[in-house]
């Protein structure tokens, strides 16, 4: 049987406000346990919540962001259960009326070829607060409990379930964190937990159109982590079927040691949150006017700038959506055009095949951020514009850049000149050069003149080696076909 | 001195014919002396009472007193109060120590330089209308000491009423600053929900929560009122409101003020003998020139079963907190997470507590709520609505306080709904969230004993200082407030 798999996501992205959601203590991660716990954290008798001003705007910013409907009137409900890392025995969180509704989020599947345009619908997002940890190593057989996550504020962004394989729910799950790092509300660090997914999962027969029965992956942290997730769970909840079992619906945790997901609990024994509206705390209610002071300070988006991209410079869809990708990428990339100047435009696509080029191999290699390459955008533009004024090839340049990214020289007019890799330009010494290859290989004029394209490679070859790689390619092709028509 | 209102004590210090160590030496002795048997106060601190009454003097000294400098006043352990031990009549906080101030202490200790006397027993976590869910034993009636003095603010009511302390903070989510102040011959006052700060007030049910004052007259909870209000950004439901000076129309006269009597209110259920009084202060409020309008509140027989939902509810969340965890009780006992829970929550909380937890969890079920919590909801939105429309035809709302005096000692301790009926003319205020008071209006005989009767006043939102202008020319009028029990 042909087998469609169904999955939605759910997202905990920690938004980068200095305080909590609900008290005035730090945000920072990585204090001495407890240390950033004050009165209201610690759900002292009597501590009563106050909302965070900044937290709501980050909301207002991803709904603006996602096309959403920012909810003039939203509220905050108590989520009750019993934990030790949750003081109040309840959350706050929202429920029936949150603060982002709808939305869509379009994303790049796949690469070259292959890629595709998706848009994923948005079902909601809500603010809430975050829970403390539970450390179960190091007591000795006890708990400890940190209460320095406690009360962190948390936007969880709950998507439709839109998407059909496990390749569109990272590629999801990486839009959605390029943008909340795009609009400044989330610092995207998966490894301390500033985005995490969780995962909706279920499989039916290709061409049904009820859902199969979905189980909950709790908690991932990482894209690998999502994917292999999904994988296995979808083959799984497939073996299942086809052996004649049943899915039953459940909350399950992947195992990143073995690539499993094995359940947690069973919707029998799922907890009844008893949900009521927080009595501590107003509707919160966004103005139009507020909407609008948040809009003004919203930057370009990426679906935007995309758009900008194609139109004004030309580039392909594939290459604005690359550019795109990532708030860092996009900002090196403007950077770069910037620090070139009027010659912005016309080198447009020549800094983005480097940019997507060279720079981003080179930055795989060393596994490092584009935030942090050696290679800064404005000796990236130096490089492109001695490209552009044929004072080097691109072969050339490709030493440059590697020169200039191992800090041998400031810029690329300083390498090129300590280095002499100017271009030779001169067509009488290139025709000096050109002419000495031809008479010292015979067999190979020979067979050009046969047919044998290759054999004309051969001789562009010969002429660069003997010019030490830095003469104008162009010029040398010209005159080998002159020559050899001769 | 112990009948001394507040003016008069605020002038004494003024005048340097007492200090705030001579006036807190002499209800120390008082609390000393009677305490042992009333049980009124749960915790007193000499040490901390007297070294607050030093720095009262001092500031008197030099010059920068607020009016109520220097004067004592008993704080329901419904407050947390740095320093001090605040259990809220509870097991579960028999060791807590609050590290910080609640707003109503901060305005109070802090910017009036009041002197507390000490922590007033009350009804466990404010649940109870006679202080008998008290972990720490039931409070007497200083009117007779066999009968309740009423709660959950009964040992604010009690040591006002006995005199050892000249004024107290109570708090009242169903009625719990107007019943024991009826009960103990007492005015109290309940303002509209918002004015004064919840923050470091124990929550039983946060959208019902007031506090507010009880004293020995209309002028004197007018004084600590404007004293305890006021906006505080720690609270979101607080009301962001100019301060008032809720004294300002005491003296106004009452020609022209409507009167609207709720039929509901005297349809039956009210003693025949506090129905008298009640009459008798009609008749009194006529005199002084009101005129007296019937309104209705249809759906005021929906209050107490309304309550008896939003209530709990909101109480089997905000209890929550008190898990053995972080701070209170801890079970001896326990063998994993969920027993230090059980044992924890089993062995510090008391049955009613528990009682109410069960009902409000059970009310926010899956598959009740709606049937539970929401139609409770719609009913607190007909009621609020009822009183809208009644004061478009009156300026206050004059009923009883409560349908009978003060009642034996475990006479409704066995059984809950009786008990919760004690309250049945206060609750709606609280759903609706309007001001209501209630003051002294006559006694009533039992078993030879001569037992206070309250009357009540309701007004529209923020009509405080209205409320305490019809208290206080009635009070102007009759002398039942002034009245005290014997033998103390």
């Amino acid at each position: 049987m042909q087998w469609e798999v169904v999955i939605g996501l759910e997202t905990h992205a920690q938004l980068s406000t200095v305080s909590k959601i609900f008290s005035g203590s730090s945000t920072a991660f990585g204090a001495e346990p407890n240390t950033q716990a004050a009165a209201i954290d610690l759900a002292l008798p009597g501590v009563l919540p106050v909302l965070n001003r900044k937290a709501v705007e980050c909301a207002i910013r991803f709904g603006l962001a996602v096309g959403a409907e920012v909810s003039p009137r939203s509220v905050f409900a108590r989520k009750n259960y019993f934990y030790p890392d949750l003081p109040k025995g309840y959350q706050i969180s929202q429920f029936e009326l949150p603060v982002v509704v709808g939305g869509n989020l379009v994303l790049q599947v796949g690469q070259g070829e292959n890629a595709y345009e998706k848009t994923v619908r948005l079902t909601r997002a809500h603010l809430e607060e975050d829970a403390g940890k539970s450390l179960h190593e190091d007591f000795h057989g006890k708990t400890g409990i940190d209460l320095n996550r406690a009360g962190t504020p948390l936007l969880e962004i709950v998507s439709e379930p839109d998407m059909r394989s496990s390749a569109e729910a990272v590629a999801y799950a990486k839009t959605l964190h390029a943008l909340v790092r795009w609009i400044g509300i989330c610092d995207g660090n998966m490894q301390e937990g500033s985005f995490r997914c969780d995962a909706n999962v279920s499989v039916r027969p290709k061409g049904q159109e009820a859902f199969g029965t979905r189980r909950e992956i709790k908690n991932l942290n990482s894209f690998r982590f999502l994917q292999q997730a999904i994988d296995y769970e979808v083959r799984w909840q497939i073996e299942t079927l086809e052996d004649g079992g049943k899915i039953e619906q459940a909350t399950v945790l992947f195992d990143p040691d073995t690539g499993e997901t094995r359940a947690m609990r069973s919707k029998e024994d799922a907890q009844d949150y008893r949900y009521f509206p927080d009595p501590d705390l107003l509707p919160l209610v966004i103005s139009d006017a507020w909407k609008a002071e948040v809009k003004a300070t919203m930057p370009e988006l990426p679906g935007e700038k995309r758009a900008r991209l194609e139109a004004e410079y030309g580039l392909s869809a594939y290459d604005a959506a690359t550019l795109t990708a990532s708030l860092e990428v996009a900002d090196y990339f403007d950077a770069a055009l910037a620090a070139l100047g009027a010659a912005g435009k016309a080198q447009a696509k020549t800094v983005a095949n480097w940019v997507m080029g060279e720079l981003s191999a080179r930055l795989n290699k060393d596994g490092r951020e584009i935030g942090d390459s050696p290679v800064s955008a404005a000796q990236l533009a130096g490089l492109v514009a001695r490209i552009g004024d044929n004072t080097i090839s691109n072969a050339i340049a490709k030493k440059v850049f590697e020169a200039l990214w191992n800090g041998d020289g400031q810029s690329a007019d300083e390498v090129i000149d300590k280095q002499g890799l100017k271009q030779i330009t001169d067509s009488g010494a290139i025709e000096k050069l050109v002419d000495e290859v031809l008479a010292a290989n015979p067999g190979n004029v020979a067979e050009y003149k046969a047919g044998k394209e290759k054999a004309f490679n051969a001789l562009v070859g010969q002429v660069m080696k003997a010019a030490k790689g830095k003469a104008n390619p162009q010029q040398v092709n010209d005159l080998l076909k002159a020559k050899l028509a001769g | 001195m112990i009948n001394a209102s507040l003016k008069e004590l605020s002038a004494a210090l003024a005048d340097k014919r007492i200090s705030s160590v001579e006036l807190t030496q002499l209800y120390l002795d008082r609390i000393a002396r009677l305490n042992p048997d009333l049980n009124a106060y749960v915790t007193v601190d000499a040490a901390r009472s007297l070294a607050a009454a030093q720095a009262a003097d001092a500031r008197r000294a030099a010059g920068n007193a607020h009016a109520l400098t220097g004067v004592p006043l008993a704080q329901k352990d419904i407050f947390c109060a740095e320093g001090w031990r605040t259990t809220c009549g509870s097991k579960m906080l028999e060791t807590f120590v609050s590290p910080y101030d609640a707003h109503v202490v901060t305005r109070l200790e802090k910017d009036a330089g009041m002197v507390s006397l000490g922590k007033t027993n009350m009804d466990e976590f404010a649940m109870g209308s006679s202080n008998e869910t008290s972990y720490y034993g039931p409070v007497q009636n200083p009117w007779d000491r066999s009968r309740v003095p009423g709660g959950s603010s009964g040992g604010s009511a009690a040591a006002v009423a006995a005199r050892m302390a000249p004024i107290a903070t109570g708090t009242d989510t169903g009625g719990s600053i107007r019943q024991p102040a009826a009960l103990c011959n007492l005015t109290g006052l309940k303002p509209t929900y918002g004015v004064v700060s919840r923050w470091g007030m124990i929550a039983f049910a946060s959208s019902l929560d007031q506090a507010g004052p009880m004293g020995k007259s209309a002028e004197d909870c007018a004084l600590l009122l404007s004293a305890m209000a006021g906006f505080d950004p720690k609270d979101s439901t607080s009301l962001d409101r100019p301060v008032e000076d809720y004294a300002r129309d005491l003296e106004q006269p009452l020609a022209g003020l409507k009167i609207g009597l709720p039929k509901e209110f005297f349809a039956d259920g009210m003693n025949a003998d506090v129905a008298q009084a009640v009459e008798a202060a009609i008749a009194e409020y006529r005199k002084l020139g009101a005129e007296i309008v019937e309104v209705s509140l249809p759906n005021m027989k929906l209050s107490v079963p309304a309550y008896y939902v939003i209530a709990p509810a909101e109480a089997s969340s905000n209890l929550s907190r008190f898990d053995g965890v972080r701070y209170g009780h801890r079970a001896a006992e326990y063998t994993d997470l969920t027993s230090l829970y059980k044992n924890s929550r089993a062995e510090g909380f008391g049955a009613e507590v528990k009682r109410r937890i069960l009902i409000g969890t059970y009310v926010l079920s899956h598959g009740y709520y709606d049937a539970y919590y929401l139609q409770a909801q719609k009913v607190r939105r007909l009621i609020a609505q009822d009183f809208a429309a009644a004061f478009a035809q009156c300026d206050v709302i004059l009923g009883p306080t409560s349908p009978d005096v003060a009642f034996r000692a475990g006479e409704k301790a066995a059984d809950p709904v009786q008990m919760y009926l004690s309250d049945i003319y206060t609750i709606a205020v609280n759903l609706a969230g309007l001001p209501g008071m209630s003051l002294p209006c006559g006694f009533a005989q039992r078993d030879g004993k001569r037992l206070p009767v309250g009357l009540q006043l309701i007004g529209d939102y923020f009509s405080e200082a209205r409320l305490l202008n019809v208290a206080h020319q009635y009070q102007r009028a009759t002398d039942w407030h002034q009245q005290m029990p014997e033998g103390l």
